[in-house]
């Protein structure tokens, strides 16, 4: 039988300002016939030239320069119009980022769907029943309702199951997904990559299925190839890949992850050096050389094969080496964190409504919680927890409502920052989750910096300049980065910047909000390594908001749950991992995949996230809570429990009946994918 | 009303004719409720009350400008969907670069060169919009052609432009490329996912662009000897006909208003998301 | 570390300044432009007549070898006209736009920055602006006032302002939603540093695509307003002037009287927008 896709000896080029940028090349892969296939790799190594070539449907000035693709065995670039279109009705479907956008916002989704059939042939008397079939079939509960929908009536996880159902409708033979739950929060994300499964069991179709993120992949896929700088550097099956990687950039991938079990307070986390070579660079030698650990002379020189052995290959010189490779940095020893100690920031009553009447959104509800000198506290929740704005009042970017108490060094904290004095506004400071947005393009590094140590410090001339310097080098920037403007650094040392500036005031507390989620994997470990380094040798206290609970555990202390504006629970961070735990955090946790795989007994949330201008009565999540318990948790709003220390969490439910998780970490602290392999053992 | 650098004498004439000895608030109720009823006031230049003249050329100047937007509207559409359909190709390149010079060129100059080529040496029109008394629909038309033109070169270049960007929005959008991998035809992804999220935004663009083409009117009108609203503005401004002015100006702001509505409902008419507020 | 490499790539004014000057529509533009800047600095030295001196024995005269462009109705040299012509237009014109560039940039950083109630309110007062032709509000203004170069200009200021200003509140909007603001008011920033030096900067490009643009409509006004009488006065050599006094004679024939001062026009306004999207595209890329 013939594979479903096969890609032979692919090259795909652009064509920016009138020269010619290679992208891809020299790609083989073959997909078989229900096989699910992973392209796994950083922004800007090809994984959406490879999706969208393989649909042909490249960006208007992409060429594929050299190569074949085949699909169902028929060399897609041999088509004839009417051929390619059968071929695209029939036999290739994609799905990709951002659903509320690849739904045409100006048709009901029903008609959407219907295409499809109308496509095949089938009558339209019969698009009705068979459009609510296909939706039925994405698991969505009322078809009859949601065809009659705009997309925009359609909350995200909704969107993405349309169109899935529209890929999925003609039964293809290959469906690929790019980056198909990317932007979608952890618990939809969840649902999303179920469905997927799902349908995989009962259609059988093969999938090319691409992500940055290695731990859907390993979840998702039977076979993985890593894509870096536009060449295939490794592909193996997915177990093996992730125990045993064969090429140093898969191993560098896998050791940049925090993962359960790594904590600040242990190690550093590996970081892979230097940078990805920018579009159409001449290279010799091995393209992964400048930056791998395990280069020498021939790798500098000699380009390596892409060599198949048995069901494996790689694209190095050494693999068998790469077992070799130092894993944790040595690591400096940092100094924990001033536990129990000095309460720095005590929030208690905190609110925050935008809008008046029926259109009143109520973000922050009863917030309460203090921050110790030194520690860092965790701040999870999906998307509308009211995290970053619960930041905002914090630094007072918004005016919190009356009532709401903010408490800094036992001193009261007014709402804005022109109300507060001076040494308060520059001992609370943030980092932002974006440093495109974050750093003024006008400006240059060191204007950044200068005004920031001139009003908030009062620093002038070769004071400030020295503390300019000093900051500078903190971040492991040097003194030619001064004078840059924003856009000639990378993402990386953008937030290298933005890091520095939030740290020229001499901050007590640092906001870090989403601090790594703009960065690659490999630039997100250097910036955690370097939160967790200053926190040690500036006693800063961190207020960290992430959705990446990889990132959270790595850094944090404490650990509190956000959902629809509260604080559902609070607690040391190994508490709350483990449990036992509020019934939203035993989802939130479980809905996130992890690398070492496992974990098919997951908390499934159901319905959507209710509207801030309509909270639910009672416990704020009963709606979407599988422990629900009529009668109490819609009724009366739930009490707050203290576990055990200061492990706080609000629900009715007894504490001996609070689920806990299973997975308890490694007691050495490392990471069990690497430190299960026979290669390590 | 007069601003800062007002000429004293001018202020004083103008408070006596429009008798400001009055507190403005009662002025403006009295001249208000007047212009509703129908009863503007008397004209300074005719002796005679201002509502019949405002009547015949308001209905002179809708003719014109009809007559315009019919010719302008499908073909600035059409002009711009061409243009994003050849997008960055030669056709693309002159359709952009003719609509943005017609789009400056102010009307009285486009006025000239037209009556000389097609007025003074060919013949086939005349230079002049007015008709005989008793002229029929196609007779009023033929003598419209000329003068809509300067009107209809100015709005092409703003419509061709809003419907292009338009266009290549939609065609760019995510929406279009799950539309083409479904595996429809080139003409079915146009007219069922590109166009009409296309010229959604065109739609209130040509409503705000009726204030230019009043703009133009009042030259058109001059140099083509066509009695309208323009005509009527600048003639009351000449010789100072305060009430002719003041009723001329109202009608305008008031055209404007009802313009601008009328695409506002239109343009919720045609977009579900004004249509059916937000998620559920 | 070893990522502390400065990227030094083709970025920067520099390579943009390069890339239009590669522009084959903003070079059309550029050369028609310089041409009539350098007809109204020194155009009424260069000429072979004197615009202003009647010659009513030579009125009327068809183009020839003499007097290239004919002579009008006084006799006078149309070629000569239309090269000094240039000149009070081109004074006229961009001085309102530089006039209107900053009270609508002012404005616009306001309405953007300020937002609330200050920006309802000045949102409704240039809506009512906007809702009138600058024609018609230049009539009015200029019918009460009387005519006279200053009270054009200053119609055209106010006029376009408004539209000036409404470039300047969205792009404003956008930026204010950057973090960069933010991280600023928590240095305690004072507004006017917020506003001119942070945010400012950054909105540059669509206040001069925008006011290049308002250029070519100035242009466009002016020309109008004079050809209806109530613009640049006699005895100017002006373009729209002198098609006023002499369009009533077309019928007759005298097509030389005309043609060439609307040329001029056209050519300066279609000039200056070739400019305007020569920048433009530059700056979307």
């Amino acid at each position: 039988m013939t594979d479903a896709l096969t890609f032979e000896n692919l090259g795909v080029a652009y064509r920016v300002k009138g020269r010619s940028q290679q992208v891809l090349y020299g790609i083989d892969l073959q997909i078989a016939r229900g096989e699910a296939y992973g392209l796994v790799g950083e922004s800007g190594c090809g994984k959406s030239t490879a999706a969208f070539a393989a649909v042909r449907y490249l960006p208007r000035n992409g060429l594929v320069t050299n190569g074949r693709i085949l699909i169902d065995g028929q060399d897609i670039h041999q088509l004839a119009a009417p051929d390619l279109r059968k071929l695209r009705q029939y036999s290739v479907s994609m799905v990709y980022q951002d659903p509320g956008r690849s739904l045409n916002p100006s048709l009901p989704v029903g008609r959407q769907v219907s295409e499809v059939f109308e496509l095949a042939g089938v009558p339209r008397a019969e698009w009705p029943t068979r459009v609510a079939e296909i939706l039925a079939k994405v698991q969505i509960s009322d078809p009859a309702l949601v065809m009659q929908r705009y997309p925009h009536q359609l909350s995200g996880g909704m969107q993405q199951r349309v169109a899935i159902a529209m890929a999925v409708a003609s039964n293809p033979t290959l469906l690929v997904l790019d980056e198909p739950t990317t932007g979608l929060d952890a618990t939809v994300e969840a649902e999303v990559l179920d469905l997927i499964q799902h349908l995989r069991r009962e259609l059988s179709t093969a999938i090319l299925f691409i992500s940055h993120n290695l731990a859907v992949i390993a979840r998702m896929c039977d076979r993985v190839g890593v894509l870096y700088a536009g060449r295939l550097v490794e592909e193996a099956r997915t177990d093996e890949i992730f125990r045993t990687p064969r090429h140093p950039y898969t191993a560098g991938l896998l050791n940049c992850l925090p993962q359960a079990g790594r904590s600040k307070d242990k190690a550093l986390l590996a970081t892979i050096p230097g940078f990805l070579p920018g579009p159409g660079a001449q290279i010799t030698g091995c393209v992964f050389a400048p930056r791998c650990a395990l280069a020498d002379c021939l790798c500098q020189t000699r380009d390596p094969a892409f060599v198949r052995a048995g069901d494996r290959a790689t694209k190095c010189h050494y693999p068998e080496r790469v077992a070799d490779m130092n894993r944790a940095v040595a690591a400096p020893v940092l100094v924990a964190a001033g536990q129990g100690s000095r309460r720095i920031l005590q929030i208690s009553d905190l609110a925050k409504s935008f809008g008046n009447g029926l259109q009143r959104q109520r973000v922050l509800r009863d917030v309460g919680f203090d921050l110790r000198a030194g520690e860092t506290l965790g701040l999870v929740g999906e998307s509308g927890s009211g995290k970053t704005t619960l930041a905002r009042c914090i630094l007072g970017l918004l005016q919190p409502d009356p009532g709401s108490r903010i408490q800094f060094d036992d001193q009261p904290l007014a709402g804005t920052t022109a109300a507060r004095s001076r040494d308060q506004v520059k001992s609370i400071q943030i980092v932002f989750q974006n440093p495109d947005s974050a750093l003024n393009r006008a400006h240059s590094v060191h204007r950044m910096l200068s005004r920031t140590i001139g009003l908030l410090i009062g620093l002038r001339g070769a004071a400030r300049e020295a503390r300019i310097r000093a900051l500078i080098r903190a971040v492991r920037l040097t003194d030619r980065h001064l004078t840059a403007l924003p856009r000639q650094l990378s993402g990386g040392l953008k937030q290298r910047v933005a890091i520095a500036r939030a740290f020229a005031s001499d901050p007590q507390i640092l906001i870090c909000d989403e601090p790594t989620s703009a960065l690659d994997v490999s630039v997100q470990a250097a910036i955690l390594n370097l939160l967790a380094e200053l926190q040690a040798t500036k006693q800063v206290s961190y207020i960290l908001i992430s959705h990446d609970l990889g990132v959270v555990r790595y850094l944090s202390d404490r650990i509190a749950v956000m959902y629809l504006g509260q604080v559902l629970e609070i607690g040391p961070a190994e508490a709350v991992f483990s449990g036992p735990h509020h019934p939203y955090t035993a989802a939130l946790l479980s809905s996130v995949p992890s690398i070492d795989g496992g974990n098919n007994d997951r908390v499934r949330l159901t319905g959507a996230l209710p509207s801030t201008a309509n909270l639910p009565n009672g416990c704020v999540f009963h709606t979407r809570c599988p422990r629900m318990m009529p009668g109490l948790c819609d009724q009366t709003a739930p009490p707050q429990i203290t576990l055990h220390a200061d492990h706080v969490l609000a629900c009715h439910l007894p504490p001996d009946q609070l689920s806990t998780t299973a997975r308890q970490p490694l007691p050495d602290g490392t990471g069990p994918n690497l430190a299960d392999s026979p290669v390590y053992g | 009303m007069l601003g800062p650098f007002a000429d004293p004498k001018a202020v004083e004439t103008l408070n006596h004719q429009m008798g400001t000895d009055r507190p403005v608030l009662v002025q403006y109720a009295d001249w208000m409720s007047g212009f509703l009823t129908g009863d503007m006031g008397q004209s300074y230049a005719y002796r005679s009350p201002v509502a019949p003249f405002l009547g015949t050329a308001l209905l002179n100047s809708s003719k014109l400008a009809a007559v315009a937007f019919i010719l302008v509207v499908p073909l600035g559409i059409f002009g711009g969907v061409i243009a994003a359909l050849y997008r960055g190709r030669p056709t693309d390149r002159i359709l952009s670069v003719v609509g943005i010079s017609a789009t400056v060129v102010p009307e009285f100059v486009s006025g000239i060169v037209l009556i000389l080529i097609f007025g003074v040496w060919l013949r086939w029109f005349p230079i002049s919009a007015t008709w005989s008394a008793n002229a029929g629909f196609w007779n009023q038309l033929y003598h419209l052609i000329l003068p809509s033109v300067p009107l209809v070169l100015i709005l092409f270049g703003y419509i061709a432009r809003m419907a292009r960007a338009g266009m290549i929005e939609a065609l760019d959008a995510d929406y279009t490329r799950t539309a083409v991998l479904k595996g429809l035809t080139y003409p079915q992804v146009i007219w069922r996912h590109v166009l009409r999220n296309a010229l959604l935004p065109t739609i209130s663009v040509i409503a705000t662009q009726t204030v230019y083409l009043i703009g133009g009117l009042v030259v058109i009108e001059i140099l083509f000897h066509y009695q309208g609203i323009g005509s009527l503005i600048y003639i009351a401004a000449k010789k100072k006909d305060f009430p002719m002015l003041q009723a001329g100006v109202m009608a305008i702001g008031a055209l404007f208003a009802v313009a601008t509505l009328l695409a506002d409902l239109l343009y919720a008419r045609l977009n579900p998301r004004i249509r059916f507020g937000g998620r559920e | 570390m070893t990522d502390t490499q400065v990227t030094r790539q083709d970025h920067g004014w520099r390579a943009d300044l390069r890339r239009l000057l590669r522009s084959a529509t903003f070079d059309c533009g550029a050369v028609i432009v310089l041409f009539w800047v350098g007809c109204a600095l020194v155009g009424a030295q260069l000429v072979p007549h004197d615009p202003f001196t009647d010659d009513l024995m030579n009125a009327l005269l068809p183009p020839s070898s003499d007097h290239w462009f004919g002579t009008d109705q006084l006799g006078r040299d149309v070629f000569s006209r239309v090269i000094v012509g240039a000149r009070d237009i081109l004074t006229v014109a961009p001085t309102a736009t530089l006039l209107s560039t900053l009270l609508g940039t002012a404005l616009g950083l306001t309405m953007g920055y300020f937002g609330g109630l200050i920006d309802e309110v000045l949102s409704r007062i240039t809506d009512a602006v906007l809702a009138l032709p600058t024609v018609i509000v230049a009539l009015l203004a200029l019918t009460a006032l009387g005519t006279s170069t200053i009270t054009v200009l200053v119609v055209i200021a106010f006029s376009f302002a408004p539209i000036i200003a409404r470039t300047v509140r969205s792009a404003v909007l956008t930026e204010v939603g950057l973090d960069y603001v933010a991280a600023a008011e928590l240095r305690r920033e004072g507004t006017p540093y917020i506003l001119f030096v942070e945010i400012l900067p950054n909105v540059l490009p669509p206040i001069l695509v925008e006011s290049t643009v308002r250029l070519g409509y100035a242009i466009f006004t002016v020309a109008t307003l004079s050809f209806i009488g109530f613009g640049i006065q006699p005895p100017s050599p002006d373009w729209g002037l002198s098609i006023s006094a002499n369009y009533g004679m077309i019928g007759g024939g005298f097509w030389w009287t005309v043609l060439f001062d609307s040329l001029a026009i056209a050519s300066l306004v279609i000039g200056i927008n070739l400019i305007a999207d020569g920048i433009e595209s530059v700056l979307h890329d």
